[in-house]
C-alpha cells in the first residue's frame, strides 16, 4: 500500500498559529478526556450509591422514584441524552438562567454538560451494582443490624453498605472503564477531548492515518493504566471468604 | 499523499484490465473508467449549505452548486455514452468532505468548497463556479459592527472550514480572546447564534445569506464586517486525473460560457427559494460574473 | 421558557420510520454477525490452540478498549481507502452503510463473546466429559450438548446486549447515515425545531427499549421459575 507516512507531523507547529505542536492538541485533548471521565465518575457514584441504596429500601415511593431514574438513564441512548443536555436543557431553563449559561465561555458549557450526562447516565449503572450488591447480602445481615438495636440507615450505614461495596468493586471496574470510552461520544458537541482532537488532526494535517492510529493507541494507553490501576484497589478490598477473596 | 495510492490503483486496474476486460477502443483511466465500469457516480452534497446545496422539506437535495453539479453529470454521461447512470448521493460535512474524496467514498463534490493551494495538495478542483467574502452575521441590535467588535465574545463557525482557521489565526495574532465554537455543519452554527450562545457567526457571505433564508424572523439578521479574504468555490474531485477534471471543467464552462448559469444563478440568489420561500437578493458580482466570462480553476491565494 | 411547536413531526413522521428502518437493519445485522463471530471468538478463546486463544484475547481486549466512536470513524474515514489500496476494489462504492454494520458487528461481537464465553463456562464440565463418553469428538460435543445450553442460559444477556446495540445505533451520527437519531436531528435541524425533535426522538427510544427490556425481564423470570 502506498501511502506517505510522516509521523514527524505531530511536533510541527500547528496551522493556527497557537504556540502549539499537533502533539500538544493530543496532550490537550488526553486531558480533557481525563478530567470530564474522572469528574464524572465522582459524581456517578456518589449519585448511584444513593439511588442504588434507595432501590432497595421498604419505602414504595423512594424505591419507585429510584426506578424511575434508573430506567430513564438506561433507556435513552447516550448520544440523544447529551444532545438533551446541551442542546435542549438551556431552552427549557427559565429565560435569565438559560441565557447566562449560554453566554459562558463555551467550554464550560461543553464541559458542564458532558459532565452531568456522563455522571447521570453512568449512576444509573452504578445504582444497578450498589442494588444487585446489597441484594446478594446474606438477609442475616440486615437482621442482626436490626436486632442489635440500629435504626435501618445506620444499619445500612455501618452493615451492609461497607460490605456491598467491596463485593461491587469488579463490575464497578467495568463502569469505570466504560467511562472513558463514553466520553469520546461528547466530541459531538465541539468538546474537544481526545477523539474531537483526533478528527480535527485529520483535518489539519491530511495525516489521517497518523492520527487515528495516535488517538486510537492513546486509548488503550488509558484503558490499561485505568485497569492495572483498578486491579491494585480490587486486590485490596476483598472480602476473605468470598469468590476471588484470599 | 494521495499520488501514489492513486498511481498504485491505476496500475491495478491496468492488470485488472487487461487480464480480464476485453481492450476498449479509448483507454479510460481513473475516476471515468470506474463510472463507466459500475455505471454508477457518487456524488457528494451538503446538508445545510444554502442556497448552495441543501435539502427541502422533503429531503431533497436541491442548490445551486447542485444544479451545475448534475449538469456536468449529464455530460458524464453523454462523454461516455451510458445509457443509464445510476446517481449516489452521500452527505458530507466541511470537516469529512476532503478525506471522503480522498477515500474514494466521493467522486465529486459541488457544494460549498473553497479552491485553495493548501487543499490542492490533498484533492483536485474544478473550473470556479463561485465567490466569497467571509463576514459575520449578527443580531440586528448586537452592535457588533466589524471583526474588532468580537475581542472577549463567543463566536461561532463551522468546523473544518477557511473562516475556522481565518478566525483561530486572527485570535492567535490580535489576542482578541474570543471563545470559538466550532459547529459541526452552517445549520448547527446558525442555531448556536439563533439561541445566543455565541453573538456572530463568521462564514462565507452567501452562506450567511442563505442561513438567514432558515430564520424564524430574517429581518433580525444583518451581514456585517470587513471580509477576511475572497474566495473561489470550486466542484471538489480526487487529485490527478485529469481526464476526469477535463470532462468536468468542460460541462461547466459549457454552461457557464453559454448564459444558462446566470439563470441557474437568478433561480437561487434573486428568486424565492425553499424552504421559507425567502428571496435572499443576492446580487450577481463582478467576480462571478468574471469566472462566468472566462471558466477557470484559479485559487485566489 | 421555550415555546414548543410540535408541528414539524406529523410530516417528517414517513422521513424518521425510514430511520428507524436504518437503525433496526443495523442492529439486526449486528446482533446476528456479532453472535456468529463472537461465538467462534469465545470458542478460540477457550480453544486448547494457543495462538488461536491469544489471537481471541487480543481481539476482545482490543475492541473492548477503544470508543465505538473511533471504531465508527474508523470504518467511515479510513476503512474505505485501506480496503481499496489492499484489494483494489473498483473507487467510490457505498460503503457506508456496509461499513457502519460491520463497524458495529465487529465491535459488538468483542462484547458478545465475553457472554458467550461465560455462558460455555456455565455449563457444567462432566456434560463435556459425558459427550466424549458417548463417543462424541469435541465439535460434535460443543455443537449438540454444550452450547445449545449455554445459549439457552445466555439468552436474556445476549438480548440485554442487542437492546444496549440498538440504542448505540444512534453513534452513526458520526457518520453521515440518516438512522433514526439522524433523521430526527436533521428535520430539527433544517426546521429550526431541534428542541421538539430531540425530544420527540427521546421519548421514542425510551418507549422501545423500556418495553423491550420489560419483554427480556419477563422472559428470564419465565426461565428462572421453569
Amino acid at each position: 500500500m502506498a501511502y506517505n507516512w510522516n509521523w514527524g507531523v505531530f511536533l510541527q507547529p500547528t496551522a493556527t498559529g497557537d504556540d502549539s505542536t499537533y502533539l500538544g492538541w493530543m496532550f490537550y485533548g488526553l486531558k480533557m478526556t481525563i478530567g470530564l471521565s474522572l469528574s464524572a465518575w465522582v459524581i456517578a457514584l456518589l449519585l448511584g450509591a444513593v439511588v442504588g441504596v434507595l432501590r432497595t429500601v421498604p419505602n414504595r415511593w423512594l424505591a419507585g422514584i429510584a426506578t424511575a431514574y434508573v430506567e430513564v438513564f438506561r433507556n435513552i441512548p447516550l448520544l440523544v441524552q447529551l444532545f438533551l443536555w446541551y442542546f435542549v436543557m438551556p431552552e427549557l431553563l427559565p429565560e435569565k438562567l438559560g441565557n447566562a449559561f449560554k453566554q459562558t465561555n463555551p467550554i464550560v458549557q461543553q464541559f458542564l454538560s458532558s459532565m452531568v450526562c456522563l455522571a447521570l447516565f453512568t449512576s444509573a449503572r452504578v445504582a444497578e451494582q450498589v442494588r444487585s450488591g446489597i441484594n446478594s447480602l446474606p438477609p442475616g445481615q440486615k437482621n442482626a443490624g436490626l436486632a442489635l438495636g440500629f435504626t435501618l440507615p445506620q444499619t445500612y450505614r455501618h452493615v451492609m453498605l461497607p460490605m456491598a461495596v467491596r463485593l461491587i468493586v469488579p463490575p464497578l471496574t467495568s463502569e469505570f472503564l466504560n467511562i472513558f470510552k463514553n466520553s469520546a461520544v461528547c466530541s459531538t458537541i465541539g468538546l474537544l477531548e481526545l477523539a474531537a482532537q483526533g478528527r480535527q488532526l485529520v483535518d489539519y494535517t491530511a495525516q489521517p492515518y497518523e492520527s487515528f492510529i495516535a488517538v486510537t493507541v492513546a486509548y488503550l494507553l488509558l484503558n490499561v493504566v485505568v485497569m492495572f490501576g483498578m486491579r491494585w484497589v480490587e486486590a485490596h478490598v476483598r472480602v476473605p471468604g468470598y469468590i476471588g477473596g484470599k | 499523499m494521495l499520488k501514489h495510492s492513486l498511481r498504485g490503483a491505476f496500475v491495478a486496474a491496468f492488470v485488472a484490465s487487461l487480464l480480464s476486460a476485453p481492450v476498449m477502443a479509448q483507454e479510460l483511466t481513473g475516476t471515468l473508467k470506474k463510472i463507466k465500469d459500475t455505471g454508477a457516480i457518487s456524488l457528494g452534497h451538503r446538508e445545510s449549505s444554502i442556497p448552495f446545496s441543501y435539502y427541502d422539506d422533503k429531503q431533497q437535495v436541491i442548490g445551486y452548486s447542485h444544479e451545475l453539479m448534475l449538469k456536468v453529470v449529464d455530460a458524464i454521461k453523454a462523454e461516455l455514452k451510458l445509457a443509464k447512470l445510476d446517481v449516489r448521493l452521500l452527505p458530507v460535512t466541511s470537516a469529512n468532505r476532503i478525506t471522503l474524496v480522498q477515500n474514494g467514498s466521493v467522486d465529486l463534490e459541488c457544494g460549498s468548497t473553497t479552491n485553495n493551494t493548501e487543499r490542492q495538495k490533498q484533492v483536485g478542483f474544478s473550473n470556479s463556479i463561485f465567490v466569497i467574502g467571509t463576514r459575520l452575521m449578527t443580531k440586528t441590535d448586537s452592535g457588533i459592527k466589524d471583526f474588532p467588535d468580537l475581542a472577549g465574545k463567543n463566536v461561532v463557525t463551522t468546523a473544518g472550514t477557511t473562516s475556522e482557521r481565518l478566525l483561530r489565526k486572527m485570535n492567535e495574532e490580535k489576542q482578541m480572546k474570543m471563545n470559538i465554537i466550532s459547529a459541526k455543519d452552517h445549520g448547527e452554527s446558525f442555531l448556536t447564534l439563533e439561541t445566543g450562545r455565541a453573538v456572530a457567526f463568521m462564514m462565507d457571505d452567501a452562506l450567511l445569506y442563505g442561513e438567514m433564508a432558515k430564520a424564524k424572523r430574517a429581518s433580525d439578521w444583518v451581514v456585517v464586517g470587513t471580509p477576511q479574504s475572497y474566495e473561489a468555490y470550486g466542484c471538489m474531485l480526487r487529485k490527478d486525473d485529469p481526464a476526469f477534471k477535463k470532462v468536468v471543467d468542460n460541462a461547466l464552462a459549457k454552461v457557464m460560457t453559454s448564459g444558462e448559469a446566470e439563470k441557474i444563478y437568478a433561480k437561487w440568489f434573486l428568486q424565492p427559494i425553499p424552504p421559507k420561500g425567502l428571496n435572499l437578493n443576492f446580487p450577481l458580482s463582478t467576480a462571478v460574473q468574471n469566472i462566468y466570462k472566462s471558466p477557470n480553476d484559479k485559487a485566489f491565494d | 421558557m421555550h415555546e414548543f411547536d410540535w408541528s414539524s413531526i406529523p410530516n417528517a413522521l414517513p422521513f424518521l420510520w425510514d430511520g428507524m428502518k436504518i437503525s433496526l437493519e443495523i442492529t439486526l445485522s449486528a446482533v446476528v454477525f456479532g453472535i456468529v463471530w463472537g461465538t467462534l471468538l469465545a470458542l478460540m478463546r477457550l480453544s486448547s490452540i494457543t495462538p488461536l486463544s491469544w489471537f481471541a484475547a487480543g481481539y476482545v481486549n482490543l475492541f473492548r478498549a477503544v470508543p465505538l466512536v473511533m471504531v465508527l470513524l474508523w470504518f467511515f474515514l479510513i476503512v474505505p481507502h485501506l480496503l481499496e489500496s489492499l484489494f483494489g476494489l473498483p473507487r467510490g462504492t457505498d460503503m457506508r452503510l456496509t461499513s457502519a454494520i460491520a463497524g458495529f458487528a465487529l465491535f459488538e461481537a468483542a462484547y458478545y463473546s465475553e457472554i458467550i464465553r461465560a455462558g460455555i463456562q456455565s455449563v457444567p464440565k462432566g456434560q463435556m466429559a459425558a459427550a466424549s463418553a458417548l463417543g462424541m469428538t469435541y465439535g460434535q460435543a460443543m455443537r449438540l450438548v454444550v452450547l445449545p445450553q449455554a445459549f439457552r442460559n445466555m439468552v436474556p444477556l445476549l438480548l440485554t446486549q442487542g437492546i444496549i446495540l440498538f440504542q448505540d445505533t444512534s453513534l452513526v451520527y458520526v457518520s453521515a447515515l440518516a438512522d433514526f437519531f439522524g433523521a430526527a436531528y436533521k428535520v430539527g435541524d433544517r426546521d429550526g425545531r431541534l428542541v421538539e425533535l430531540l425530544l420527540f426522538a427521546g421519548a421514542v427510544y425510551f418507549v422501545l427499549c423500556f418495553a423491550a427490556s420489560r419483554v427480556v425481564r419477563h422472559y428470564q423470570n419465565r426461565m428462572k421459575t421453569a
